[in-house]
């Protein structure tokens, strides 16, 4: 798709300190920092309710923060949210597509949102249809199109006026595992093309695949940020086993035996049993001495790291 | 923010409101033809059926056919109706249900430019609705003369004023069924005791009194000798009066609408 201006070179993406919000007493967000560069692809990752859907919120001068400050785009927020929208793209968690418009008039309609003309969407269409790989469906109405195509209809939305910054809450939330690596792929283009990417999520695997960088929140506060690489690195070993049903009811017997686990981290969560090791022979060949062959040996994920960092008691 | 600091800030006032009027003007033209019919088919239903089964009975009023009197008294209140449909329930299902003001938020516009952008739309529906009755009464002989097309800026003034209004229980309310409240306590009290049906002069003088307060017998006042061809009594005082409300409900809607929606 066309060339974004980014052309930002020096001035950061995104720029905020000490950034919070309160609801009622509560700190929901509670003094973050982030520094985004222009360019890059950054995730804001967090179990429900961590307050990265705030934060987003705040970034792009919807939600006023209770103290802080934020840049974004060179703009003061929420001062002069208005003038960083004109050159950003947001793609909501909730499809808010205007269901009394067909494919076409929902681009024309929110361009003009955008202050641009008719025929300056026009001139896009194509390109934008293509996009989302909705040109043959460019006249139907939207309730004819299936989740993952109202998604690839929101993001062509979003880039309606050419943004630099695409800002996405949840991109692909709901969507079935062929619509999800479609919305990658889409994500893969516009950050080749130079734009910076912001998004929230809490699918691990769209973090490690499309990002730079992810910052992990809980109750309001980063607890970690860095490449997904090495958020790994530092926080977990390397080398994972996996163990289900029987064959994690059997460990467990085991260990009551008093084995001696030498340098291995145990986690059991429910029926599983994960068996952490910093050297992948000498862990394959504790967990086969004790239970035998069947096991899952997998690398170390950024899922591990978000469990040991936000805890495993289940939220709303 | 609590709401008194939103109510002290002034709605910031920019052009951007064009586009959210565009995008109803849009949707409307698509079902532009039931809409005219459905909201045009009532009032025309109160004129001729009043006008005629009533004016039986009544004969002339302030010295006008009974038609006559009503004809002037039905485009104000198609005029208060048309807004007010628009301002309440197609605005707030945009607001709700649609999401369409989220859709608006996150593109360069405030709260105060879909806002505005709501009301002058429901205006403009207004302007639609009383302009068909006007059309009407003209055809039937019911108007004085060309001097009734001054009627229409009139009517975009009160459709404004009444948009308004409504805007401040669309900004409130909860759900649906709030509405009710609004057409019970205002809406209908409102519409009979304004002058639209019969002469506020029938009526006890402590309710004349309070009426004045009431936009819509402003509007009634301006609006009839307009259409019948008398004298307007203190039109600046009628237009001052509208013009208030305009400037307060927007004012109002606007606080109340961003301390819904910035949180």
């Amino acid at each position: 798709m066309g060339h974004a201006a980014v052309e930002t070179g020096s001035v950061p993406a995104v720029v905020a300190r000490g950034l919070t919000r309160r609801y009622g007493g509560v700190n929901v967000v509670d003094g973050i920092d982030l520094d985004i560069e222009a360019g890059e692809c950054f995730a804001l990752l967090g179990p429900n309710g961590a307050g990265k859907t705030t934060t987003l919120r705040m970034l792009l001068g919807l939600t006023p923060p209770s103290a802080g400050e934020i840049t974004v785009l060179g703009e003061p927020i929420p001062q002069r949210a208005r003038a960083m929208r004109e050159r950003a793209g947001i793609v909501p968690q909730f499809d808010n597509l205007d269901p009394d418009f067909s494919v076409r008039e929902n681009l024309i309609t929110y361009g003009a949102y955008y202050g641009a003309r008719r025929r300056e969407v026009e001139a896009r269409m194509t390109e934008l249809l293509q996009f989302a790989e909705l040109t043959e469906r460019a006249d139907e109405p939207i309730q004819g199109l299936s989740g993952g195509m109202k998604r690839r209809l929101t993001l062509a939305r979003a880039l309606v006026n050419d943004p630099e910054l695409l800002a996405l809450d949840e991109p692909s939330t709901g969507l079935d595992p062929q619509a999800r690596q479609h919305i990658w792929e889409r994500l893969h283009t516009l950050r080749r093309q130079g734009r910076t990417l912001l998004l929230t999520t809490h699918y691990m695997e769209e973090a490690e695949r499309l990002c730079d960088r992810a910052a992990i929140i809980d109750h309001g506060h980063i607890v970690a940020c860095d490449s997904p690489t090495r958020l790994i690195h530092q926080h977990i070993e390397p080398h994972v086993v996996e163990l289900r049903g029987d064959l994690a009811l059997q460990w467990m017997g085991r260990l009551s035996g008093g084995e001696a686990l030498d340098g291995l981290r145990v986690d059991p969560v429910g029926e599983t049993v994960l068996i952490y090791g910093h050297e992948r022979d000498s862990l394959l060949d504790r967990v086969e001495a004790l239970i035998g062959p069947g096991y899952l040996y997998r690398p170390a994920s950024l899922e591990d790291v978000f469990l040991r960092l936000t805890g495993r008691e289940l939220r709303d | 923010m609590k709401v008194l600091d939103h109510l002290r800030q002034p709605p910031a006032l920019s052009l951007r409101f064009s586009a959210v009027w565009l995008r109803n003007l849009r949707v409307w033209r698509k079902l532009m033809l039931p809409s005219i019919l459905g909201n045009f088919g009532e009032p025309l239903l109160y004129l001729l059926a009043l006008g005629y089964g009533l004016g039986q009975f009544v004969g002339e009023v302030e010295s006008m056919p009974y038609m006559v009197f009503l004809a002037s008294g039905i485009v104000c209140s198609a005029a208060m109706t048309g807004a007010t449909f628009e301002a309440l329930y197609s605005a707030y299902t945009r607001l709700t249900q649609q999401q369409t003001w989220a859709a608006m938020l996150a593109a360069p516009m405030n709260v105060d430019d879909v806002v505005l952008g709501e009301i002058v739309w429901a205006a403009t529906k207004a302007l639609i609705n009383a302009s068909a009755i006007v059309l009407v009464a003209a055809l039937l002989g019911l108007v004085a003369g060309p001097e009734a097309l001054l009627v229409l800026p009139v009517i975009l003034l009160a459709g404004l004023a009444f948009a308004g209004i409504a805007m401040i229980v669309t900004a409130l309310s909860p759900s649906y069924d709030f509405f009710l409240y609004y057409f019970t306590l205002v809406m209908t009290p409102m519409l009979l005791l304004s002058g639209v049906f019969f002469p506020l002069s029938s009526l006890p003088e402590a309710v004349q009194i309070g009426a004045q307060g009431l936009p819509l017998a402003h509007v009634v006042m301006l609006v009839r000798p307009l259409m019948t061809g008398g004298g307007i009594d203190a039109p600046l005082l009628h237009l001052g009066v509208i013009l208030v409300y305009i400037v307060a409900t927007y004012w109002i809607s606007a606080a109340l609408a961003r301390r819904r929606l910035i949180r």
